[in-house]
């Protein structure tokens, strides 16, 4: 399955490292963003995630009673996974573990595959807060999905094919963001809904007691909260591949390009969860339904029109 | 070599987790079983080269094994889902129908004389199932679709409990929609 070119044995270690470090990065902002807004020292909004990594590492793990151990735990440690496997197809400059055919399809069936995480974690507790944010999320999904399939749709039309590297290639003369404007964003958001964050995060969110987080501690609680950077950062950096021209830029080498965008992006998605309050999945519903669906469904239709006439 | 081993552990996988669908007491438990069966199958299609159909059909059975444990909470009277129960019902029944389908299938699979292979697999497999079935397949999947199509519209129609004349009323000419709980659109 995997192409001799660009995939280099030494990448598969760095990569999950880079995740971490990305992800640690957009944790410290969110840090600093929540310590700004309670009126304490940015350094120690910085430091905030190494702590909670420490005291959570070291936090004994709540039982509930009859909890579904086994399932419980495949939720709690697949949010990490998937983000992994996700890593698997996106390329930073000339390094890519994988580049196969379909990996935009692979991106997707990753993302189908948090559905059944957060389900999971949800169920596992037996408890009736985190059964409620688990259904939250997968009603919420349901919203989110389509719209984002037909994002991930667009910019493979428009570089006929679903392998990641051909997608960058096609952007040489212009990036799709300029073209496919509703495509990027209604991919960004979908990435913040599957990361369950900020205006998409009802599954874990105060009402409910936290939801899914309701009764994870210790390591589970870590994979979890970690789960959801790792998430929104391979969110950003396949936005980058699909919408924002790869490691295209003056000056700086590919793989420098594609940090860079990554992280911008990765800052905007931490900040939009200070900025915008929660949506209700039953609100989504009707709004993503009825107006983002067209909405994406129309700029696919006129990325392959012009697909088509150009040739 | 390596392949054989792969190919026996995803199949072995495959089996046991389609077994343990049966065997386990939990709803929750049964679903994601079959998942992990799909998940399994649809990676031996990878290991034939077939990416698409391999990804895709991971992609849509962990998907359909979500929604199906939304459902069957949802649906199962006095919420039996949440509790342990038996997952098999109709059980002579349903192990001679299995067992008889296990030995038709496998024993076709054995006993028929495969043809040797005749030309050779296009370079990119996914761009020609795509012309396979929007090409010389074109007229059936233009009649299959529009059925399908009707049908779940049907099934929606006949399930919903509340439809737009409901929300819109008689005429559909109500300013706001009437709705037991407000949100979404205009409201």
């Amino acid at each position: 399955m995997t192409d001799a070119a660009g995939t280099n044995p030494a990448w598969a270690l760095l990569a999950p490292v880079v995740l971490g470090l990305l992800a640690l990065a957009a944790a410290a902002l969110n840090g600093i963003l929540v310590a700004r807004a309670e009126g304490r020292t940015l350094r120690s909004g910085a430091a905030a995630p190494v702590f909670e990594v420490a005291r959570l590492m070291r936090q004994r793990r709540r039982t509930t009673v009859a909890a579904d151990v086994l399932l419980w735990r495949i939720g709690c440690s697949g949010l990490v996974v998937v983000a992994l496997l996700k890593t698997a197809v996106i390329p930073v400059g000339p390094w890519v573990l994988a580049d196969i055919p379909v990996a935009i399809v692979w991106f997707n069936a990753m993302d189908v595959m948090v559905w059944a995480v957060v389900w999971l974690i949800g169920w596992g507790a037996n408890s009736a807060y985190s059964l409620i944010g688990g259904y939250r999320f997968l009603a919420q999904a349901v919203s989110y999905e389509l719209p984002l399939m037909f994002a991930l749709v667009t910019p493979a039309v428009a570089a006929h094919s679903l392998r990641v590297s051909d997608v960058i290639a096609a952007q040489q003369e212009l990036w799709f963001i300029v073209w496919m404007p509703v495509a990027f964003v209604v991919f960004c958001l979908s990435v913040v809904a599957f990361s369950s964050w900020g205006p998409f995060a009802t599954a874990a969110s105060g009402d409910i007691a936290g939801g899914i987080l309701t009764e994870v501690s210790g390591v589970d609680r870590l994979l979890i909260l970690a789960g959801r950077y790792a998430l929104l950062t391979t969110g950003a950096a396949f936005a980058v591949a699909l919408f924002l021209g790869g490691g295209a830029g003056p000056l700086l080498p590919d793989w420098l390009w594609t940090l860079v965008k990554t992280l911008l992006l990765l800052a905007a998605f931490v900040v939009v969860r200070h900025r915008l309050p929660e949506v209700r999945p039953d609100r989504l519903a009707e709004v993503a339904w009825m107006i983002v669906l067209p909405v994406v469904l129309l700029q696919t239709l006129i990325v392959s029109i012009v697909v088509a006439v150009r040739g | 070599m390596l392949s054989t081993i792969v190919f026996s552990v995803l199949a072995v996988i495959a089996l046991a987790s389609g077994i343990a669908v049966f065997r386990v007491d939990s709803m929750a438990r049964a679903t994601y079983a079959l998942a992990v069966s799909f998940v399994a199958v649809g990676a031996l299609l990878l290991m034939f080269d077939l990416d698409y159909i391999g990804v895709i059909t991971i992609l849509m059975m962990v998907m359909e094994m979500a929604i199906m444990a939304i459902y069957m909470i949802m649906f199962m009277g006095m919420n039996p889902a949440l509790m342990p129960m038996s997952m098999v019902h109709n059980k002579r029944w349903s192990a001679i129908l299995a067992v008889g389908t296990f030995l038709l299938l496998a024993g076709g699979a054995l006993l028929v004389p495969w043809p040797a292979r005749s030309g050779s697999p296009a370079t990119d497999l996914t761009a020609s199932l795509g012309e396979a079935i929007m090409g010389s397949k074109m007229l059936v999947m233009l009649t299959v679709s529009p059925i399908l199509f009707a049908t779940i519209v049907a099934a929606l129609v006949l399930a919903n409990p509340r439809g737009r004349y409901d929300r819109w009323g008689d005429d559909l000419q109500r300013a706001r929609p009437d709705d037991p709980q407000q949100g979404g659109l205009g409201k």
